[in-house]
């Protein structure tokens, strides 16, 4: 989709390299600054790594295996070279390579995320378009009520109390162990989402049982994100519907169903895509937990558990990845902007 | 209903094309009975115990899918439950072995095994094997020195099914360390297949490819998900296994484990929190095996580099200003062997770990502190481990209070794991601290070799005896029936009462949780699941 628009628009390809330019100081910044960050975590890999009972001689061997023993510029220097060959090192906790464990598991927190923001749009925005046009009504505290218990709940606890209730007391849910049922073997790697890829295999039962197991930490994510989305849209909608040209709307007699959804909503969402973005990145972010809970392998989990052994690789590969992904995600954002606001049809 | 009824109640109906990667190798009407479901909560990273970095879980990997040349025995505990027998050498791949008339050598003779690819195992392949941990460097490379296994010339190929080990000294550890799970025995011709010149020890293919002769073959690894064994019908090492498929899951929520083993969705979840034992005890549903971990203590650890802890009396002061009893009760929930409370300064018999002769008695603590430069007490950091936590933490609020009523204020530092080994046992400097160890091989003599001899790793106390280490010496090589042998380790045992560097607190459980249905398991020493002589029924 991306690139189409791209062709068609000229003038936007030059505001999208223009925007792409402008990524590029902020992800030399991250290189380096990650760099520097990991070598500040507390803890000497090398110790850590030498297992237990390791003694001097050995952990001076892996220090050295591992590059350690080098001053700082040149372990930079080694890992740039290592950077612009599109290698990310090796992930010593792991035993992997970074890059193929951020590619095995970035798919299952995308896809994760992705499907608890589509839940969660499914139920905010329009829970935030009729609080918005019923202030004060039931519908209007209901939203309240939603918004602060989301906020309010760590997703630990949300997760935990669903695979409680679901899973240990009625029984519905299936056990929180991963992705997929045991008897199930992963479809074949395509886009690593397993509900595509189980799909494009062909294979109905992996495709029932990857959707059953991604429910219940969808939703528990979803339950996370719904508060600033519906928040930004039932204020985004009551601002919009008290603004000049609603009112002149409504006085030229159009239907109330025009006014609201060709004027007003689609005049709303703009603060309501802003919002989007950002609960994108910090669902990725609150992740974490709920990988934890559910046994998930995404790059949360695997990027705690990296930081926590002062594992440089992971740990800047991780970051790395975030930081790409988050570029594109803005960029994502400012184009499906261009798409929605009327006022950002610039002829430059 | 839950899945393995589904699966009894709907092979014909409900199963799809979605089983079929499955049921190529195995029909799932057998699925339920065949299979047996783990779960554990950490990660496996390597197929291979020898690389540098290759984590506790997954040494597990070295026992169920390699032989070593000897194994333990097994014994029942007093509760029923088994046991690893440290007294009781059997061999694995070895059909025998006999100790040199001059005591400067073992020949093994090896049973007629094959690995899984069908070639033989040979004396080749052991001294191979031998040579690689001898030689990689790091935790291998130390354990088998432990057993004087140092370099490759002392490892003999005789003929094809005959080995010999010539000793560089006479040791009563050797033995026992070939039966740990570092020396296990690799196909060497798979191995040298796969080596380059810049790896001549395979390290890159073995830690994803195990080539052995063990009872299970590694059937997939997901890495940071799951890892499946399949039997190896022709293992020789051993009496062949019930299940012919496991698979151990990772799951690191505890909460969630706990729910998995209540549900009856797996059929065991290995070495579980103190708090969820005990709770689990309770429940006719599930079972719970607790063994006291051998040779392994939970220690307050005072340093003896700072000033007040050079001082014997406010060692021993400390000592008894511990509330043992609360860190029985709120910290292992009566998980654990009592430490404390021993009747006399001196030991009765040789007996590691046994109770110190310390109670709470917070008016022999005063008197003892009293007679101290540090009376009116002191400030002094209490350290403890963030991955240890679960005990840790409630341990160390204990201990703080305890010695808060003989005027020692203690402030809590919490360390992160990384950071933990540096500080606590590399530079040693904690002042104060929670520490665990515990010993592989079965010797007070080992203990106190790691924990008490100075530099050596486990010594966090910094604890520097000159007869203590001459005692260390004496002993750590010489055999148990010695006549020698049992007055010194009394002395030694003594000297660690008197002189207190190690508070003990409790000797830690592993404690595992299954389904009723499942019998023969087996706590080992290096507290990982062997799931070797697990049996099983679907209830």
């Amino acid at each position: 989709m991306g690139i189409s628009i791209l062709v068609a628009m000229p003038p936007k390809v030059r505001l999208v390299g223009r925007r792409l330019l402008q990524a590029v100081p902020a992800l030399a910044g991250i290189v380096i600054v990650t760099f520097l960050l990991t070598r500040a975590l507390p803890g000497d890999p090398a110790v850590y790594f030498a297992g237990p009972a390791a003694d001097a001689a050995s952990i001076a061997e892996i220090r050295k295996s591992l590059g350690l023993d080098q001053p700082l510029p040149i372990q930079f220097l080694a890992y740039l070279g290592d950077l612009v060959t599109g290698n990310l090192g090796m992930s010593i906790s792991t035993g992997q390579p970074v890059l193929h464990e951020i590619l095995t598991r970035l798919p299952a927190s995308v896809e994760l995320t992705l499907i608890a923001l589509m839940m969660s749009i499914a139920i905010a925005v329009p829970l935030g378009v009729l609080a918005a046009t019923r202030p004060d009504s039931w519908i209007d505290h209901l939203c309240r009520f939603v918004v602060t218990a989301g906020v309010s709940l760590p997703t630990f606890f949300t997760g935990l109390a669903l695979v409680y209730l679901f899973y240990y007391l009625l029984g519905w849910a299936p056990p929180p162990m991963g992705r997929l049922d045991i008897l199930y073997l992963p479809p074949a790697h395509v886009t690593g989402f397993y509900t595509i890829d189980s799909l494009l295999a062909g294979d109905i039962g992996a495709f029932g049982s990857a959707l059953a197991h991604i429910a219940l930490p969808a939703l528990t994510l979803a339950l996370f994100t719904l508060a600033p989305i519906a928040r930004m849209t039932r204020a985004s909608m009551l601002q919009v519907l008290g603004s000049d040209f609603i009112r002149t709307a409504r006085a030229a007699g159009l239907s109330k169903r025009k006014v609201l959804f060709a004027y007003g909503f689609r005049n709303a969402l703009l603060p309501v895509i802003t919002t989007l973005g950002m609960v994108f990145s910090f669902a990725l972010g609150a992740n974490v937990l709920v990988e934890k809970v559910f046994a998930w392998p995404g790059i949360g989990s695997y990027a705690i558990e990296a930081l926590v052994v002062s594992d440089y690789a992971a740990v800047q590969g991780f970051v790395l990845a975030m930081a790409l992904l988050f570029v594109a995600l803005n960029l994502t954002i400012d184009i499906v902007y261009t798409l929605v606001d009327p006022r950002l049809r610039l002829e430059d | 209903m839950n899945r393995r009824d589904f699966l009894k109640a709907g092979t014909s109906v409900a199963l799809g094309a979605g089983m079929l990667p499955f049921l190529k190798v195995l029909p799932a009407s057998a699925a339920a009975a065949d299979t047996l479901v783990v779960v554990i909560g950490s990660t496996i990273n390597s197929l291979d115990l020898h690389r540098t970095g290759t984590n506790r879980p997954s040494y597990q990997v070295s026992v169920n899918c390699y032989d070593r040349l000897l194994t333990f025995g097994t014994k029942t505990m007093p509760d029923g439950s088994l046991s690893y027998d440290y007294s009781k050498l059997e061999g694995e791949l070895a059909e025998s072995w006999e100790i040199a008339p001059d005591g400067n050598s073992v020949t093994f003779k090896l049973k007629d095994a094959t690995f899984w690819d069908g070639s033989p195992v040979t004396a080749e392949d052991v001294k191979w094997s031998l040579d690689r941990a001898v030689s990689v460097g790091g935790f291998p490379t130390v354990q088998m020195k432990a057993g004087s296994l140092e370099k490759p010339e002392q490892f003999e190929v005789v003929d094809a099914k005959t080995f010999k080990i010539n000793f560089l000294r006479q040791s009563k550890l050797t033995l026992p360390d070939l039966a740990v799970p570092v020396p296990f025995i690799i196909n060497s011709k798979v191995a040298k297949a796969n080596a380059t010149e810049k790896d001549p020890w395979a390290m890159e293919y073995l830690h994803r490819n195990p080539a052995g002769s063990g009872a299970y073959k590694v059937e997939r690894w997901d890495p940071g998900q799951q890892l499946v064994y399949s039997r190896n019908d022709a293992w020789k090492g051993g009496p062949l296994p019930a299940a012919k498929r496991i698979i151990v899951r990772e799951i690191p929520s505890q909460a969630t484990r706990r729910a998995l083993i209540e549900r009856g969705d797996v059929h065991l979840s290995h070495d579980i929190p103190a708090k969820d034992a005990k709770e689990l005890a309770a429940l006719k549903s599930v079972k719970v095996v607790g063994t006291p971990i051998e040779n392994c203590l939970h220690v307050l650890c005072p340093n003896l580099i700072f000033e007040p802890f050079k001082n014997k009396l406010v060692r021993q002061a400390i000592a008894y200003a511990v509330p043992y009893e609360e860190i029985h009760k709120n910290a292992a929930y009566e998980r654990g062997a009592k430490m404390w409370g021993g009747a006399s300064m001196e030991p009765t018999d040789i007996a590691w770990p046994q109770p110190f002769p310390y109670t709470t008695d917070y008016d022999k603590a005063k008197e003892l502190l009293a007679q101290t430069p540090y009376k009116d007490g002191f400030e002094v950091p209490l350290s403890f481990d963030l991955g240890t936590a679960s005990w840790g933490e409630p341990t160390a609020l204990l201990i703080q209070e305890g010695l808060a009523k003989i005027g020692i204020k203690a402030t809590i530092d919490k360390i992160p794991g990384a950071n933990w080994r540096t500080v606590a046992l590399v530079e040693k400097k904690l002042p104060l601290l929670l520490d665990n160890f515990g010993g592989w091989l079965n010797t007070p003599d080992y203990y106190f070799f790691w924990a008490y001899v100075k530099g050596n790793l486990f010594n966090a106390s910094n604890y520097d005896d000159a007869e203590m280490m001459q005692l260390i010496n004496e002993t750590l090589h010489m055999p148990m029936d010695n006549p020698d042998y049992a007055p010194k380790i009394k002395r030694m045992i003594a000297k660690a009462f008197d002189d207190v560097p190690r508070i003990p607190l409790y000797q830690p459980y592993l404690d595992t949780a299954m389904r009723p249905g499942v019998e023969g398991y087996e706590f080992w020493f290096h507290r990982m699941p062997d799931v070797r002589t697990l049996t099983f029924k679907t209830a």
